[in-house]
């Protein structure tokens, strides 16, 4: 069978057992008795071992196998966690997830798990052995999934048996073994046929052996069946257990199990009764509503698309946006009441139309903050600290490509809060505190703007330090220093060039800076912000914009060309009088609200041609920011706000100086995005 | 006769009018052919970029032909096109004074270029197609559309 096809969808669903996994394991470690969530992680690491061993992927199989033997002790209660099992388990999903990372690359997932897998049997034997005998009699906690199922009350039923099959099914009931004759149907949407049949299989035989199956296996193997198969079985399981075990696999529609009973007589083949234990009557009942009562569905209510298509709609969408900007134009011109009204109606819907297509785009954060609680798990182990994460606003929602952006700087300010932040037991004792340090992750709306604040109460930043660093390394003068208010030394904790890899463990470490992170997150057009309080701990806010593909922005003209100035960088528009501006070392700059601004020329700066002699009085002024700094660009005119759909200005023209992409005006032509960051010294 | 053609193999081109000479490129590295409009100028990008079009959404770079070759410049006529190519994931415009011919050239027509065509480095050509009463120069896309030149010249201007 060729697995090139489902492979997109098995690296997909491998990543999501995986987060489930991760995160129910933490579950687990603070809460060990909690069955419920072992049987959680059991079923996504069962999962995992059968779409990897269908898929050929040995060493994931071999290593969730294993994995899922431990725990299935685990919540049998024949094996009590503790640390050393939870870190062996850790280190498996770790494992795992390398694997998973490597296929995604294209690679075969091979892995050496000799390693784990020999810890992990050492679990399973060392603590356990004698009691198997009894786990295979203790009933199974009834997981909450309710699949639905049903019996059939069928007096004669063909098994089809051969003799050679009848001889072993006699025999083994003789043995007092049980034979079941089992149905199982698959949901309607059950992609990967054959992996769910695979897993039924595997369960099966680890609770006794398959005697025969129609269609035969090789059929089964090869997807050659419809929704349903039928095994006749035997075990030494009581049906109950046998039920479960099937059910606990995901996409199974229905379970049918009967009791094969063998005749003593010469009949040649075996029938069955309707032998459903009375527990399942009343399930019956449930049955006549199907689906009620069962876990959505993965596929039910939601699709995958691939992101590539919602940009392209995107992309379609705003050429619709620009011809609905040039007939609002050509309505006016004529005049026509009910043209103008259609045109206004049209415009009403496709403003709908933007923003379902901005919400499509839409992913929550909690995507992102998943991971985190593993991570800092992980590192405060490493650094001996305690500490407890607490996440809010994971449902908060922000485009998918800020998304895939914004993972990297939180993990780096959340690694700085626990390294730097947070202090050690002794001294949190020493200052009074609780032992337990806590990071606060926190996600919010504010207007167009998505906001991440990253927030701990540990020491808070030493302002001291912190200038003597800047000092030594000459990012500011001492004339300057001593000007400083505490937030502009604070912000220098993003200065480029502050910290190295010998810079005093107080504030980094890791070689990487925080003007890393600063200008990650500048370039998806956020900002990020500091905050401290001494001895009470230190606050990072990151502000992001809600979607990268569409901004508002201000456009304005020089000459004949028109700019778009981004809206994020402006703090406002003036107009000045030319004898107001004045002249300091070759610079034109204006007093604006008391501050000596300098002033760009964007006809100077981006060589604009122009035949007309300046006659005016006035300079019309843009003043940006970045930062804490500011310019004022001037400009002929203001054309006036509005949202504009970014475009790039593709590979053939890179690191245009100045200029961040381009956008498409109502009239068709192509106006530049002005970046006003490079203009700013 | 038609299938000797076949065996020894033809090139479809699309011929286009540069100055006084007649030059090719292959069909399959063009997407389109425009009728020039309005070009949006970016500043501070080498002279023989005139700018960007709308192209149905798309921001597309346009390169003057007759600059790129440091040709010597004419006004924009009725006939001036832009050829829209795409070589290497880039689309690229090319400005040419007329573009009006779509012809096969058999493979075994085409001759490597000598050292200087109508003022156009060899580096810049694939080769030269003698067809029965005109000369056609092929076009070596992937060397006009460099992009290591522009790169070196933002470096000089920056």
């Amino acid at each position: 069978m060729d697995m090139n096809q489902y492979l997109d969808m098995f690296i997909e669903e491998s990543k999501e057992h995986l987060q489930a996994i991760n995160a129910n394991l933490l579950i687990l470690e603070n809460d060990p008795t909690n069955i419920q969530i072992v049987n959680e992680i059991f079923r996504s690491a069962h999962t995992l071992k059968g779409m990897s061993a269908t898929m050929g992927f040995e060493d994931m199989a071999s290593l969730t196998h294993e994995a899922e033997n431990v725990l299935d002790l685990i919540r049998n209660d024949k094996l009590t966690i503790n640390s050393e099992i939870m870190d062996v388990i850790f280190q498996s999903v770790d494992l795992i997830e390398g694997m998973v990372i490597h296929i995604t690359e294209g690679g075969d997932g091979s892995a050496d798990v000799s390693n784990p897998v020999r810890q992990l049997r050492a679990i399973v034997s060392g603590d356990f052995s004698a009691q198997q005998e009894v786990a295979a009699a203790s009933a199974v906690a009834e997981p909450e999934a309710v699949a639905i199922e049903a019996t059939v009350e069928s007096s004669d039923r063909d098994y089809g048996l051969d003799d050679y099959a009848q001889t072993v099914l006699k025999q083994s009931k003789d043995a007092g073994n049980n034979l079941f004759w089992i149905k199982v149907t698959l949901n309607d949407n059950c992609l990967l046929k054959a992996a769910r049949a695979y897993m039924v299989f595997d369960q099966l035989e680890s609770l006794g052996d398959v005697i025969k199956t129609t269609p035969a296996v090789q059929e089964i193997e090869n997807e050659r069946f419809d929704q349903s198969f039928e095994v006749v079985f035997v075990t030494m399981h009581p049906l109950e257990k046998v039920k479960t075990a099937i059910q606990n696999i995901s996409e199974i529609h229905e379970v049918l199990i009967e009791v094969i009973s063998v005749k003593k007589t010469d009949q040649e083949t075996p029938v069955a009764k309707t032998t459903a234990p009375v527990v399942n009557e009343t399930k019956k009942q449930e049955t006549a509503q199907p689906a009620a009562g069962r876990k959505p569905a993965a596929g039910g209510k939601t699709i995958r698309v691939d992101i590539e298509r919602l940009d392209i709609l995107m992309n379609l969408f705003s050429e619709l946006v620009i011809d609905r900007g040039r007939l609002e134009q050509l309505a006016r011109e004529i005049g026509k009441t009910e043209l103008q009204e259609t045109v206004e109606h049209m415009s009403r819907i496709s403003g709908d139309l933007q923003s379902i297509i901005l919400t499509m785009r839409m992913v929550p954060v909690e995507q992102v903050f998943n991971r985190f609680p593993r991570m800092i798990r992980d590192l405060a182990k490493d650094l001996n600290k305690k500490v407890n994460l607490e996440i809010f606003g994971a449902e908060t929602e922000l485009d998918r490509t800020v998304i895939d952006e914004i993972g990297d700087p939180l993990v780096h300010l959340l690694r700085n809060s626990l390294d730097h932040g947070i202090e050690s037991v002794i001294d949190r004792k020493k200052a009074g505190k609780s032992e337990e340090g806590t990071i606060e992750l926190r996600a919010f709306h504010s207007g167009n703007h998505v906001f991440i604040e990253v927030k701990d109460d540990g020491a808070g930043i030493n302002k001291d330090k912190v200038l003597k660093k800047a000092l030594e390394r000459g990012i500011v003068t001492q004339a300057v220093a001593d000007t400083m208010t505490d937030k502009q030394i604070h912000e220098l904790l993003f200065a480029s060039g502050f910290s190295t890899a010998e810079v005093i463990s107080d504030i980094s470490g890791r070689g990487v800076g925080l003007d890393v992170v600063k200008t990650k997150i500048e370039s998806l057009g956020g900002s990020v912000g500091v905050d401290s309080i001494r001895g009470k701990g230190t606050t990072f806010l990151v502000q992001l914009p809600l979607t990268l593909s569409i901004i508002s922005a201000m456009l304005v003209q020089v000459k004949n060309e028109k700019f778009a100035v981004p809206l994020s960088s402006i703090i406002e528009t003036a107009v000045f009088k030319k004898d107001q501006i004045m002249m300091a070392h070759r610079q034109k700059v204006i007093d604006f609200r008391g501050r000596v601004v300098p002033l760009v020329s964007l006809q100077e700066i981006f060589q604009i041609p122009s035949d007309q002699i300046e006659t005016d009085d006035e300079v019309a002024v843009v003043i940006v920011r970045k930062g804490e700094k500011m310019a004022g660009l001037v400009v002929d005119s203001f054309i006036g706000q509005q949202e504009i759909v970014l475009k790039s200005l593709g590979k053939y023209m890179v690191n245009v100086f100045a200029i961040s992409g381009a956008t498409i005006l109502g009239d068709g032509q192509v106006a530049l995005i002005i970046d006003c960051n490079a203009l700013i010294k | 006769m038609l299938e000797q053609k076949e065996i020894v193999g033809e090139v479809k081109v699309i011929v286009f009018r540069l100055k006084d000479e007649e030059y090719g490129v292959e069909v399959q590295q063009v997407r389109s052919i425009e009728k020039l409009e309005h070009i949006t100028r970016v500043p501070r990008t080498p002279k023989f970029v005139k700018g960007v079009i709308n192209l149905r959404g798309v921001v597309t770079p346009i390169i003057d032909l007759r600059k790129r070759f440091d040709l010597e410049e004419s006004e924009y006529s009725e006939s001036t096109r832009i050829i829209i190519v795409a070589v290497n994931d880039l689309e690229v415009g090319l400005i040419v004074d007329a573009a009006n011919d779509v012809i096969d050239i058999p493979v075994d027509a085409i001759e490597p270029p000598p050292e200087v065509v109508g003022g156009v480095e060899a580096a810049y050509l694939r080769g030269v197609a003698k067809l029965d009463k005109r000369l056609l120069i092929l076009l070596n896309l992937d060397k006009v559309l460099s992009t290591e030149e522009i790169n070196q010249l933002d470096a000089f201007e920056g």
